[in-house]
Formats: C-alpha cells, sequence, structure tokens
C-alpha cells in the first residue's frame, strides 16, 4: 500500500535530478550560444580526413 | 567575357591580376598566401564546408604594435595566470561554419594556443593560450594573416567582466519543473472517480501539489509581483495587477481549499500560467548578440595611439595622452583628440562625425579634431586637448545627447487594462455583494472564482507573441530592432525624418558628371594618367570612374597640395583641381565638390561629384508620403536641393545645414509639437536626433561595422522596403486588438461561470490552456499572413 508514496517520492527525486541538470547546465553557459555547437558537432569527421595527405580532395569548385 | 572568382574570397578577379596556385585562381597575393599557410597545414577543408569563405588579409603594418605593452595586453585578457591566458576577441568577418571550424582549429597553425571556441551569434572567438610561447600580438597577427581581422576598440579596453542575466530561463525552468510534475499529480483528481485507492491518497496528492507550487508561485512569479507593486506606486494601472492579483487569489484560494478539504485548488492552472507568461517573455526577448544598439564613441576609438618623444616611437593608451604630445596618425587611423598638424598637409574623412563622404584637406597649423581618420600618408600632430576634453568627447558627455528620451510611451496592453483592471474589480465585488446575501461561503468563492477566472493570462500573452514573432520576421529581413517596443512606436510614427548623407545617398559611389567642353578621346587619356600618380581622395574617386586607357609615362608630375595637380606629358600641360588652382572663375562652384580642368592652360571644365541616391528612394518616399510627413535634414550645403526637389514627391521638406545639435532641437520640437518622429540615419552626427527621436533608425551598409546608438538597424539593401516594414509594424497591432478582443470573450465565458458560483477546477483546468493555445496560435498565423502579404 505504502508503495505509491515510495514510486512518487522516487519520480519526484528523479526529476529533481533533471532540474538540477538543467539549472547547472545554464549556470556553465550552455544555453548562451545556442548556434555553434550544431555547426561544430559536424565537424569531427573531417579532422579525421585531413590526414591523408595533402591530395585535394576538394574538388574543383571554380571555373 | 566570363568572370572568374577567387577561390578563396569569392570577389571577382580582374584577369590581368590573376593568380594561378595549386590550379586554383585567386585575385590576389593576400588571398593566395591565406590558401598557402591552410594547404601547408593541411587545413584546406576550411574550403569544403562553403564556398570562397575567406576574405583578403588586410595590411596591418604597425596597427597592432600597441599589444606590446603589457598594461594594454592584461587589460584585454579575460583571464591570465602563469601558464594559460584567456582573451575574447572580436572578429566582425565570422559569417559562416568554414570560419568557425578554422578559427576553432587554430592551434595548428600556432604552437602555444591550446583551444579556441567561437561564439558564433555573437561574433567573438575565445582563445586559450600559453603566454610564455606566443604573444597576444603574435594572435592578433596570425588572424589578420588568414583575413580574420580582429576588431579591438577602447570599449574592449574598459569593459569589465559583464554577467549575463539568465534569472528568466531559471524562473522558466522552474515553472515548467512545478507545472509538469502538478499537471501529472493532479490528473486523478479531474476524474473525481469515487474509488477507494484515490480517495485514501488524495491528502498526499494535494500536499505533494502545494508544495510543488511553493517555488512556481514564490520565485517563478515574483517578476509579476514586483511591477505590479511599482505599477501601484506610480498610480498606472498595467497589466501585471490583475495577473499578480489573480495570482496570489488562485495561491491563496487553493491553499483554503486544501486545508479546509473544500477540494483540490487551481495550483495546476496556476502553475501553467505561470509558465505560459514567462514562456511568452521568453519568446519576446529577441536579441542580435551581434549588434549593438547602445555604442558611444569608446567602440570607434582605438586602444593606442603611437606617440614620438625625441625619435623613439611607442604606443601608449590613449587616456595617457597628454597636451603637448606628438602623435603619430597612420593611414585609416582615428584620430583620437583634438590637436593641430604639423605634418605638411594631411586628409581627413570626417564622415564618421559629420557624414559627410569627401574629405577635406588640412595644412600645416591647422586644428585637427578628433574623429577624423587620416587617409593616405602617415601625419604627426601635437595634442591641443586629451582625450576627455576633445571635441567629439565633449559633444557625447554634453547633456542634450545623453539624456534618455523618457519613457512615457505606454504599451497597448497597459492601456487597455487601464480599463481592464477597474471593471474586473467592480463585477468581483458586485458579484460578491450578491451573493454575500445568499450565502458567505459562496460569496467567498465567487469573489475568488472570478479574479481567477479573469486573470488575463491570453491578454498579457498576446502581445509579446505577436510582436516577438514580428520581430524574427523583420530580423530575416535584415531590419533588426533594439525590442519590441520598438514595433508599436514604428506603428505610431507619423513624421519621419531621414538625414542625407549616408542614409538616402550611398557612401560607396559618387555620381561624377562632366561639365564643359567635349573632351576628346586623347584628353581622357591624359587626364586618367595624370590621376594615377595622385593620392588625393577624389583623384581616386575620378580615376576608377574613368574607363581604363593606356598607361603613359608622365614627363613632368606636381602636386601642390590643397589645390591640385600640374603634369606635362608630351609637351602638353595639364592642370586638375580647384577652380583657383586652374585660374577659372567660381560662380556657384562652392556648392558642389568639383574638379577643374584645363589643358595648355585652356579651361576644358570640371568633374562635379554629385550624391548617388539610393535605389528605389523616389518610389519610396512616393509610397510613404501617403500616410506620413517627410523631411530631410542635412549636415551639407543646399548644393542638392534641386536634385532633391525633383527626386521627392512635393510638400518633402528640406533643410539644410544642420549641425548636430541643431538636428537634435529639430526633433525635439517637432515632439513638442505632438508628432511622433522616426529618425533615419547613419553618422555619429545624427546620434543626438536618433536618441531624442521616437524611433531612431540607423542604416549600415554593413551590420556588422558599427553604427551610432539608435532603436534598430536597417540593412542598407532593404532600405526601399522601409514602407513595407512600417506597414506589418501597424498590421501587427491590428493582429493585437484582434487578438484581444477573442481573448475578453474567453474572459466573458469564464466569468459567467463564474459569477453563477460554478466555477470547477475541471473547467478552470481547461479554460486556461485552451484559451493560451488558441491565442497563441491566432496571433502567430495572423502575423505570418500579413508578413507574407506585406513583405515578398
Amino acid at each position: 500500500m505504502s508503495v505509491i508514496y515510495l514510486l512518487i517520492s522516487i519520480s519526484i527525486l528523479v526529476a529533481i535530478g533533471f532540474f538540477i541538470a538543467f539549472i547547472r547546465a545554464v549556470k556553465t553557459g550552455q544555453y548562451d550560444d545556442d548556434y555553434t555547437p550544431s555547426v561544430r558537432m559536424l565537424f569531427d569527421d573531417e579532422l579525421r580526413i585531413t590526414p591523408n595527405k595533402s591530395v585535394q580532395t576538394t574538388e574543383e569548385k571554380q571555373i | 567575357m566570363d568572370t572568374k572568382n577567387c577561390f578563396h574570397c569569392g570577389l571577382d578577379i580582374v584577369e590581368k591580376e590573376e593568380i594561378i596556385f595549386d590550379d586554383k585562381s585567386f585575385c590576389c597575393t593576400g588571398c593566395m598566401t591565406v590558401y598557402e599557410i591552410f594547404s601547408l597545414n593541411d587545413m584546406t577543408c576550411y574550403y569544403d564546408f562553403e564556398k570562397s569563405p575567406g576574405a583578403t588579409p588586410q595590411d596591418i603594418n604597425g596597427k597592432y604594435d600597441f599589444l606590446d605593452n603589457e598594461s594594454i595586453v592584461s587589460k584585454l585578457l579575460d583571464f591570465e595566470e602563469n601558464a594559460t591566458a584567456i582573451v575574447s576577441l572580436s572578429i566582425p568577418h565570422i559569417h559562416c561554419s568554414s570560419c568557425i571550424w578554422i578559427l576553432e582549429n587554430l592551434q595548428r597553425l600556432k604552437k602555444g594556443i591550446s583551444t579556441s571556441q567561437v561564439n558564433f551569434p555573437e561574433k567573438k572567438v575565445r582563445i586559450t593560450f600559453h603566454p610564455a610561447e606566443v604573444s597576444l600580438k603574435e594572435i592578433v597577427y596570425l588572424l589578420s594573416g588568414i583575413g580574420y581581422e580582429p576588431y579591438i576598440s577602447l570599449e574592449n579596453y574598459e569593459a569589465g567582466s559583464n554577467t549575463v542575466d539568465r534569472s528568466l530561463t531559471y524562473k522558466l525552468g522552474v515553472a515548467f519543473f512545478c507545472f509538469g510534475n502538478i499537471m501529472l499529480l493532479s490528473f486523478p483528481e479531474y476524474f473525481e472517480v469515487k474509488e477507494y485507492w484515490l480517495d485514501q491518497y488524495r491528502g498526499f496528492f494535494r500536499w505533494l501539489i502545494f508544495a510543488l507550487s511553493l517555488p512556481s508561485f514564490f520565485y517563478s512569479a515574483s517578476g509579476y509581483y514586483v511591477s505590479a507593486y511599482k505599477s501601484i506606486r506610480s498610480k498606472m494601472l498595467n497589466i501585471d495587477i490583475p495577473i499578480a492579483l489573480g495570482i496570489i487569489v488562485m495561491f491563496v484560494r487553493s491553499t483554503v481549499d486544501i486545508v479546509m478539504d473544500y477540494g483540490s485548488g487551481f495550483f495546476d492552472s496556476l502553475t501553467g500560467l505561470v509558465f505560459f507568461m514567462l514562456l511568452g517573455k521568453m519568446f519576446q526577448i529577441k536579441t542580435y548578440s551581434f549588434l549593438s544598439f547602445e555604442r558611444d564613441f569608446k567602440s570607434y576609438f582605438p586602444i593606442a595611439i603611437t606617440r614620438i618623444q625625441g625619435n623613439l616611437e611607442e604606443s601608449v593608451p590613449i587616456y595617457d595622452i597628454q597636451k603637448g604630445d606628438r602623435l603619430l596618425i597612420r593611414n585609416q587611423e582615428l584620430i583620437p583628440v583634438d590637436g593641430i598638424l604639423i605634418t605638411e598637409t594631411a586628409d581627413i574623412d570626417y564622415s564618421f562625425v559629420t557624414g559627410e563622404a569627401i574629405p577635406i584637406t588640412k595644412k600645416s597649423g591647422d586644428k585637427v579634431f578628433a574623429g577624423g581618420k587620416q587617409i593616405g600618408k602617415m601625419i604627426e600632430m601635437e595634442v591641443l586637448y586629451s582625450v576627455s576634453q576633445s571635441y567629439l568627447t565633449q559633444l557625447w558627455s554634453n547633456d542634450v545627447f545623453q539624456k534618455n528620451v523618457e519613457q512615457k510611451h505606454k504599451t497597448i496592453t497597459d492601456q487597455i487594462s487601464r480599463y481592464f483592471t477597474p471593471i474586473l474589480l467592480l463585477i468581483a465585488f458586485l458579484s460578491f455583494g450578491y451573493w454575500i446575501l445568499k450565502d458567505t461561503n459562496t460569496a467567498f468563492n465567487v469573489f475568488t472564482a472570478v479574479l481567477i477566472v479573469a486573470c488575463p493570462c491570453a491578454l498579457a500573452l498576446t502581445a509579446p507573441f505577436t510582436f516577438g514573432n514580428i520581430l524574427r520576421i523583420l530580423g530575416k529581413k535584415k531590419f533588426y530592432l533594439k525590442n519590441a517596443l520598438v514595433i508599436e512606436q514604428l506603428a505610431k510614427v507619423d513624421t519621419i525624418v531621414f538625414d542625407k548623407t549616408g542614409t538616402i545617398t550611398t557612401n560607396k559611389k559618387s555620381n561624377i558628371a562632366f561639365q564643359g567642353n567635349s573632351l576628346s578621346e586623347a584628353d581622357l587619356v591624359l587626364i586618367k594618367n595624370v590621376l594615377r600618380a595622385s593620392n588625393h581622395p577624389l583623384s581616386r574617386m575620378l580615376y576608377d570612374f574613368l574607363p581604363e586607357t593606356q598607361k603613359l609615362k608622365l614627363d613632368h608630375f606636381a602636386e601642390i597640395t590643397g589645390k591640385g595637380i600640374q603634369a606635362t606629358l608630351n609637351g602638353t600641360t595639364i592642370q586638375l583641381g580647384s577652380a583657383s588652382f586652374v585660374g577659372a572663375n567660381e560662380e556657384n562652384a562652392i556648392q558642389q565638390t568639383s574638379v577643374h580642368i584645363t589643358i595648355n592652360e585652356n579651361y576644358i571644365g570640371k568633374y562635379v561629384f554629385n550624391n548617388q541616391y539610393r535605389e528605389g528612394l523616389s518610389s519610396l518616399f512616393a509610397h510613404l508620403s501617403q500616410g506620413y510627413q517627410l523631411k530631410i535634414l542635412s549636415g551639407d550645403n543646399e548644393g542638392e536641393q534641386k536634385a532633391l526637389e525633383q527626386l521627392l514627391p512635393p510638400g518633402t521638406e528640406l533643410i539644410f545645414n544642420q549641425k548636430p545639435e541643431q538636428k537634435l532641437e529639430f526633433i525635439k520640437n517637432l515632439q513638442e509639437k505632438g508628432q511622433n518622429v522616426m529618425m533615419v540615419g547613419d553618422g555619429l552626427n545624427d546620434a543626438g536626433a536618433l536618441a531624442q527621436s521616437n524611433v531612431g533608425i540607423s542604416i549600415a551598409e554593413n551590420v556588422n561595422v558599427f553604427s551610432p546608438a539608435c532603436d534598430a538597424i536597417l540593412d542598407a539593401n532593404v532600405f526601399d522596403q522601409l514602407d513595407s516594414f512600417m506597414a506589418l509594424s501597424k498590421k501587427a497591432i491590428t493582429t493585437i486588438k484582434m487578438s484581444f478582443t477573442v481573448s475578453l470573450l474567453y474572459n466573458v465565458v469564464g466569468l459567467s461561470f463564474a459569477i453563477t458560483g460554478n466555477l470547477l477546477p475541471l473547467v478552470a483546468a481547461i479554460i486556461m490552456p485552451l484559451s493560451t493555445i488558441t491565442i497563441v496560435s491566432f496571433v502567430t498565423v495572423m502575423s505570418n499572413y500579413y508578413s507574407r502579404r506585406r513583405l515578398q
């Protein structure tokens, strides 16, 4: 019977955990710049390709 | 002819100057060098993300010498310790993903840089480096060398660490947390099932809900109590009074309900309301962090300047400059203080102060004022006043310029609430009076129910969502507003005042016309070749204007400063310059900027530099003149009066020879006559007028370059659409009025429940979110519809 007290307490605790995580994220400035990270995350692949010698993988864009 | 574009910067390549390197074409050695740096470091994927992302590196020789001065450097750094230093540099060129990539990989280009992080919306890069291995100066040189020259101004020097206000984000987070959990916990109550389990735990659920509502009530909603209190004290009934009243009554009544076990209370509606209203506030705040609307001279001034002491040249912070110091001003450098010119001549561009694009020639011994920009050779000057006493700084510290226009403006929401609040209270007391004769208990219930249900949540949400949406739409169209209030102000404007130079004319190109005898082909060749040797800005403009010719070698060339040029070629003598120099009779020449020509002592004619008006100016003015009074306020002389009168619709008032203070006075006079004035300007000479006007719009050729303090920044490319922006702002107000009607209808429906004493928590829980959602979607749809019709 008292299991409902337990379950609800746990659910509230979990919610509070996420809430604290949110506050910390705001405090460390993660919400200040909401554009750059979205671009930055796409770069990681490019970095691995680069060391493949300096043979031009870039196709000719001009002319 | 096929035009090629530079692989690095994307500009058209002049055929003769094309440089081919690594199978790619470049427009200049600068761009090629950048490419070379990147390819040597295996960083050519810079060019993969975006086509031609780069900028040509500028010549910065000596410009950053002040970074040798330790005390200046330490002022610029955000953080400094033995092994690490952090600096934030503002880089106007940041514009694409390639920029982010290259700037975040700086450590591969230079040893000593450990990390760098770009903040794209603010166009800033934050670099962590090892001061022992690499100096700030080297970093700045590296950045400039790859085309990302940082902008360092006096503002950086003074700015402390500015704290970001994140309280709204916290409040919103807390409100959402409370709202979400309370919604879940109150779900069983909605069904009122007479079930053993629910009855058993009702108390537990209710007290938990009560506990969860506390943070929302005391913290998230606190802004409304403060605002309501302030508005009562200033005797202005704003919308926050009924909101605060509603929230407080709701909380008290709900608490009484659960204490006395009358029912479950309205905590779900309470927290939902707080959450939605904060969401509206958040939505309304759309900031363009790369723009600044509050600039003063500090963001234009350099940090340091070169001082000459004996034979020694050193950089000193400009606040350390004293009377009698000798300064060295390089090409394109700003003169920071008033002084006397020592070098023989100087060409000083005062466009920044006066808006006049054509430089003024000064001779040795002349007074030069702060704010001018030297164009051409290096000059020397002696300081007359320190920075704080110079003309420009004095101008800024002048009370008139400083004075903030009082925000007497009442928002449309507040206007409504002036009637709304008393009527609401009246209804509440009347129904209380009616019911108390019958049943005291119901009377209190009805009284609180009225205040709860009438809480103007939907009303308060209308304006933020409409303005927030319009603000974003205009931002996409390159019309950047400082805040949502500006839209309301825009809609009220009835008089528009334009500055001339730089606002309705472009700075970029002057319209040059020849007056006089017709020129032969040979004469043109001659003139072009003479001009080639001269560095005077007018010569450069004229040179660019004349068609390409063959290049000839001059036999003799002399530039008489402040007057003109004299040259001989194959026995022909040619003189170019001012009227007095060539001996032409000068009648109305004062009114126009012109270059006169004589060949072999025969007066040929003159080139007149006319202002080039922006495209679409006539049609814009024709459209605007239907709904607004238009005026042109210019710091220049009347030279252009005729041309303007032809171009602009009749009835446009033209006023010339206005000093910055007079412009301000002019606006003030109009306002005293009860007009709502919008000022459109560009330079610092308009700054006072922009501040005084109801709406100050500054025109920017390039929004990344700095503009004076204003309410809105308009990209020069969309200048001709100004009328549609104005029309859209009016439509925004219409949308709001329509939505007010809808939300008042909701209130009437809610009130009818409340007065009859039938407001159940379930009904409240349905009405509140329903009205919110319909209102938000209504205003969004309407404002999008209007903007699609108005702006193509």
